[in-house]
């Protein structure tokens, strides 16, 4: 006869007159497939944990961004964020939908550029550029986000030895309503430090002044505050038109919306709260409109959205490697994937489904990754199935920051592969090896043995 | 080790103490450990029963089973004695 399958023990004390926070119970389905790959088989042929990502989804979100916007604003252009995620497969994707590439050193340029993308195409933003790389993105054409004096009387030097003339912007720091306010970047705009900037670039007659940028933070829940943000940075744009008469190219107002993930603390899921992107295209389309532009005059719009686009794309497959019981009598299950790999369980309180079917019993569950580490929890409290070791679990929304701030710690860092449109797996980053860390170490002679 | 006696189970699951009011649900390997137990099983009798019976190996059962005696203690469903 057949054995039974086996769910291990389990026994729960009712509360009586406790009802569930909202007296609802959402309880997610398994995910056993991801755009039609079993979970199960993903882990076996690729190993766990594992990212996955998913070029349906990718396409998908960046189509609805981008309609969003071009269906209220005439000029729109994203640049992909390349810090968010530069896998050179994620980078293409963006790039194919008709991204600029948007960098933060001289190795996200020269990343952009091994990828293909047209060198005046690349937005060269941060505030620790080199005189090499100034002058590099200068010949190159490449558009230059000014961040303070001294990159500004720097790049009016290295203009003296270019083949062309610096094609720059300034990034503006503000107050847009939103807490903290992010001023360690850019120049002021309330305290007329921004004006000033301008001022010298227009005077100095070596630059090109393009457009202006700003960033006003990250996962920022209110439209509004964008609003506030375009509509000054249009007032900067209408004081370069009666002063100087120069029109700008461009307005760009970074990145920052929020994805679909909830934030720690949270009560609702952030699928339900958070702004979706018509509401920032309403905002900001708005705000641009209504300024003084005249039709037919408005700069183009850029936008640097990272995490809104590449968040829902990511998955890490996980397994279960042990569950133990606290001295206070809480269950801790134990996976294979942990902060190492997952950077922003700091933040969000990612969503986690099993990736088989279980029973209907629950258990209220910390769950801790692999790294004998205190940090090391992934979720807190976490109501999970009965897991046994070995099964899978599914962790969602991970696509944003996890593939360039991950870790080796530890462990070592496992195979990223991509669900192409048709279904077909592509490994499009390789699982790290001994030799990939050890080959960048160098032993001095009288260490190369252990014996004394 | 032996369960308290004056406990209600339900055939779905559901546990009554009566000299609590306490009530609680229990999965079926818990039913059926709570059942065998009441029958008068030893703790290695149960080992050997749910070995036989489910797709489950003697290390991990007796962890198990051990963690699960363990929260049976905490809930007072143990005979008094115990
Ligand atoms: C200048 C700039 N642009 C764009 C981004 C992307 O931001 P987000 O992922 O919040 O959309 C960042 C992130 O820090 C940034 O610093």
């Amino acid at each position: 006869m057949e054995k039974q399958k086996y769910e291990r023990p389990h026994i729960l004390r009712l509360e009586t007159g406790m009802p569930g926070k909202f007296g609802m119970r959402n309880e997610p389905a398994p995910t056993t497939h991801i755009d039609g790959m079993a979970v199960s088989e993903l882990a076996e042929k690729y190993g766990s944990p594992l990212f996955v990502l998913s070029e349906k989804t990718i396409r998908s979100v960046y189509r609805q961004a981008y309609k969003a916007f071009s269906t209220r604003y005439p000029k729109v252009q994203f640049a992909w964020s390349y810090k968010t995620n530069y896998l050179s497969a994620v980078c293409n994707i963006f790039h194919q939908e008709g991204s600029w590439a948007e960098v933060v050193s001289g190795f996200e340029y020269d990343k952009a550029l091994a990828n293909g993308v047209d060198p005046k195409k690349i937005i060269f933003n941060g505030p620790a550029k080199t005189r090499e790389e100034l002058l590099l993105a200068t010949n190159n054409e490449s558009l230059i986000h000014i961040d303070h004096l001294d990159e500004l009387y720097l790049l009016i030097e290295v203009a003296e030895h270019a083949d062309h003339r610096p094609r720059v912007a300034i990034r503006v720091n503000m107050d847009t309503g939103i807490y903290p306010m992010w001023d360690r970047f850019g120049f002021n705009y309330e305290n007329g430090q921004a004006w000033d900037a301008l001022n010298k670039i227009m005077h100095s007659g070596k630059l090109d002044l393009m457009g202006l940028h700003t960033h006003i933070g990250t996962f920022i829940m209110s439209a509004n505050a964008y609003a506030v943000a375009a509509t000054k940075l249009a007032e900067l744009a209408r004081l370069l038109q009666v002063k100087f008469n120069h029109k700008l190219k461009y307005i760009d107002l970074g990145g920052g919306f929020a994805s679909k993930n909830t934030l720690k603390g949270s009560y609702l899921p952030g699928s339900d709260t958070n702004p979706s992107f018509n509401d920032y295209a309403e905002a900001i389309s708005s705000a641009l409109i209504n300024s003084h532009f005249a039709p037919g005059e408005l700069p183009m719009l850029i936008l640097e959205t990272g995490r809104a686009l590449i968040d829902e794309a990511g998955y890490i497959i996980s397994s279960v490697i042990a569950n133990k019981r606290m001295s206070t009598g809480r269950r801790a299950t134990i996976i294979d994937a942990g902060v190492n790999l997952l950077f922003t369980s700091f933040w969000y309180q990612h969503s986690i489904t099993v990736a088989q079917g279980t029973s209907q019993y629950r258990e209220d569950t910390s769950l801790y990754g692999p790294l004998c580490m205190n940090i090391d929890c992934i979720r807190d409290s976490i109501n999970l199935p009965l897991l046994n070791p070995g099964d899978h679990l599914v962790i969602h929304q991970t696509g944003a920051y996890n593939l360039t701030q991950w870790m080796q710690f530890i462990h070592l860092r496992p195979k990223v592969v991509m669900i192409d449109e048709m279904g077909d797996a592509h490994i499009v980053r390789e699982n790290e090896e001994m030799e990939s860390i050890t080959g960048l170490e160098k032993l001095p002679g009288h260490l190369s043995s252990i014996k004394a | 080790m032996k369960i308290n006696p004056n406990l209600a189970v339900s055939e779905s699951g559901f546990l009554f103490n009566p000299g609590t009011g306490e009530s609680f649900t229990v999965n079926p390997t818990g039913a059926e450990i709570i059942r065998l137990l009441r029958e008068g099983l030893s703790l290695e009798q149960v080992i050997d029963a749910f070995t036989e019976q489910f797709q489950v190996d003697r290390h991990t059962f007796e962890k198990d089973l051990h963690d699960f005696s363990g929260i049976l203690k905490t809930y007072n469903l143990l005979e008094k004695d115990e």
